[in-house]
């Protein structure tokens, strides 16, 4: 098999992992403060796609630059949604949280259905279909644009909460809820902020992914499910974890479907989750609990 | 005149009777309409060109009553491009009182209400859907005005040749792309019955890379493929993928000597050249194809036009030729048998001999199989955004291109 083609698939699974990684990180960073499994998750995601494609079709908007005012919105909702209608379940048993999801997510998929039918949707941006040659090796233009912006997007969120006083506190949040009340933060309105930066991360992903695959309502469930995956994959929890799990599983799918066959990638990223639960179930960068 | 009790018991007993005996049209009047349920992959991966079939449908009782003073009611049914969906519409339509069914162009969805159908002992009417078995395995009411694989493969292979001839191209190799659904293992069991057969082909499938049928992202294949080096690319597709996986061509900068379909929809349809643009250019597809100069195709086109001012006939000709001749060979059997009663229906329909239609081919007529024979492909290439009817020469209006121009990504 020639080097180039490993290369240029291995390339392009790393480039379209890290927009995965970017979209499973808002999930880790819910999961990891809230203690809250969002299983609205994909479809949280498939939504900022819609919104990005109408803000394309209605104003001509690229979806880098939607990416901004499509976060901003989903912080707010995010926000909201935790306020409104998940701090009242963060005490009971986690069936009921599940559930609650699961509904959520339910009327998410059906109310796009309902509002854009069943119909693939896209953009059609200039650098869609362009590429840059280094020789025999291709790199893809919006591909490279989507993880160079899933990075910033990453380093700005690693950068919150490393730097900042809202994300210190959101932290100790995370490491001892009893401790937190006891100082006087404001435990529930942290959990509200990690929830609206949890839906920005995904609205941000949501923006990227719209310019490499097209949408349509019941994207969502399949994007809960990778969600999952890379999370329980870099370590339920941990941020850069999650971008490790998405690059991996992004680079599992592609040489699956290059040296077994194209519809063998999932196969092989459930290969990888079952191995990791097997040998490090904490993840490949999770703490053990 | 009295009504004792005794002849009030034997009225009642009449009425009980009559009504019992209705639901199975035993005592039922002559109808005056004959009621088609109508299934289509109105949503989902094949939303397109279920939508596109249902032009068909749509035009169908008012073009049918001015031929054959026939009405005709259409019960339309999604099936949500899902083999389960398409059962259960076809049980539920039954149960409201279908006559015939029609459909529903993928043959999953097909294969999966023929067997309803004929379980039930209602006739259907196949527009679309090629896979063979359908139409081989004794069904007795079961009907198909379609191309099966094999036939689609024998003509999409004879037409290849024809391209390469009135172009003075000799290819050598091929990368064979393929759908991996019902429809394109179908076809992909008849080229590789038919393939090797056909020694006027100057060449050789290198590669066979089949891809999952709603996939979201074609990278690895199409690096596959292009890694082959073949001369040009033979890919039997559907819709949307065959955008994703022209995209993709362009992304990666694979400019072969073409695209060729030996039989398949996709890149003929208009959301193809509406999303792809100037890269949907050249694609060439091998397909059972209406007749532009047909008096029928008139009919149906002035029909079509006033139905949807904004759309041309030549993007959904196939689909709603089909389509509208499957409904035509209903009303036809209908008008014939006088009745509504399956079994006479699906006799009547048996005894079809309908010479005056709109899709290419000799007069729609059932073998024993209930397969119609003899139905024409064209080599249709797409060209000024336009499908275009390049062979066989006496339909074509205009030259094929091959090997197309190369593209400035």
């Amino acid at each position: 098999m020639p080097v180039e083609l490993v290369v240029n698939v291995a390339l392009a699974g790393t480039l379209t992992g890290l927009v995965y990684g970017l979209m499973a990180l808002g999930l880790s960073v819910i999961f990891g403060v809230v203690r809250v499994v969002n299983f609205a998750h994909g479809e949280m995601m498939t939504i900022a796609m819609y919104a990005a494609v109408l803000l394309f079709a209605h104003w001509n908007i690229d979806p880098f630059v939607a990416a901004l005012p499509i976060a901003a919105v989903f912080f707010v909702l995010g926000y909201a949604l935790q306020t409104g209608l998940i701090n009242p379940f963060i005490t009971r048993p986690e069936h009921s949280q599940f559930m609650l999801l699961v509904a959520v997510a339910i009327i998410m998929v059906n109310g796009l259905l309902v509002g854009f039918g069943p119909d693939a949707r896209s953009v059609q941006v200039e650098y869609q279909l362009e590429s840059w040659a280094l020789g025999p090796i291709l790199f893809d233009k919006a591909r490279l644009y989507a993880a160079a912006m899933a990075l910033l997007a990453s380093a700005a969120l690693f950068a919150f909460f490393r730097f900042t006083l809202a994300g210190k506190a959101i932290r100790a949040c995370a490491d001892n809820y009893l401790g937190a009340r006891v100082v006087g933060l404001n435990v529930h309105r942290y959990y509200a902020l990690t929830f609206g930066l949890g839906s920005a991360c995904v609205a941000i992903a949501g923006c990227m992914m719209v310019v490499l695959v097209d949408v349509t309502p019941v994207l969502g469930p399949g994007f809960t499910l990778l969600a999952f995956v890379i999370v329980i994959v870099g370590g339920l929890g941990s941020m850069p974890g999650a971008l490790l799990g998405g690059v991996l599983i992004g680079l599992s799918e592609a040489m699956a479907g290059l040296f077994i066959q194209p519809s063998a990638k999932s196969m092989v990223s459930f290969a990888l989750l079952i191995l990791v639960l097997l040998f490090r179930p904490q993840g490949l960068l999770g703490r053990r609990a | 005149m009295s009504f004792d009790r005794r002849k009030f018991n034997q009225a009642l007993a009449a009425a009980g009777t009559l009504g019992a005996l209705s639901p199975f049209g035993i005592v039922n009047a002559q109808p005056k309409k004959l009621k088609v349920g109508v299934l289509l992959p109105l949503s989902g991966v094949q939303g397109f060109i279920g939508q596109s079939c249902k032009k068909g449908a749509d035009l169908a009782p008012e073009v049918i009553r001015s031929m054959l003073g026939v009405d005709l009611e259409i019960m339309m049914a999604d099936t949500e491009t899902n083999v389960d969906v398409a059962r259960t519409r076809a049980e539920r339509l039954i149960q409201e009182g279908a006559n015939v069914l029609v459909g529903a162009f993928d043959s999953g969805q097909t294969a999966a209400i023929a067997q309803v159908a004929e379980q039930r002992g209602i006739p259907h009417v196949i527009n679309i859907a090629a896979a063979p078995q359908i139409t081989n395995q004794g069904y007795k009411f079961v009907f198909r005005n379609f191309q099966t694989a094999i036939d689609i493969v024998r003509n999409g292979l004879s037409l290849m040749g024809d391209l390469f001839q009135a172009t003075n191209t000799v290819p050598r190799t091929a990368v064979y792309m393929h759908v991996n659904d019902t429809f394109g293992r179908a076809v992909t069991k008849g080229i590789g019955a038919l393939f090797p057969r056909q020694t006027q082909l100057p060449f050789k499938i290198v590669d066979t890379i089949p891809y999952d049928p709603a996939a979201k992202d074609l990278t690895v294949e199409i690096s596959k493929a292009k890694a082959t080096g073949a001369d040009f690319l033979m890919l039997v597709c559907r819709l949307n993928d065959a955008i994703l996986l022209r995209r993709e061509m362009i992304k990666q900068r694979w400019n072969p000597m073409g695209v060729i379909s030996p039989g398949s929809p996709g890149m003929y349809e208009e959301q193809f050249t509406k999303v792809l643009g100037r890269y949907a250019e050249y694609c060439v597809s091998n397909v059972p194809w209406y007749n532009p100069t047909a008096p029928l195709t008139k009919v149906v086109e002035k029909a079509f036009l006033k139905r949807n001012p904004k759309d041309r006939l030549v993007f959904h000709g196939l689909n709603v030729g089909f389509t509208f001749e499957a409904l035509l060979v209903a009303a036809d059997a209908f008008k014939r048998a006088s009745s509504s009663d399956p079994k006479t229906l699906a006799d009547a329909i048996r005894q079809t001999n309908i010479a005056s239609k709109m899709t290419l081919g000799g007069p729609i007529k059932f073998n024993a199989k209930g397969q119609v024979e003899g139905i024409g492909s064209a080599c249709v290439q797409n060209l000024k955004g336009t499908p275009t009817v390049v062979l066989p020469k006496n339909a074509a209006t205009a030259k094929p291109v091959f090997p197309q121009p190369s593209y400035k990504a």
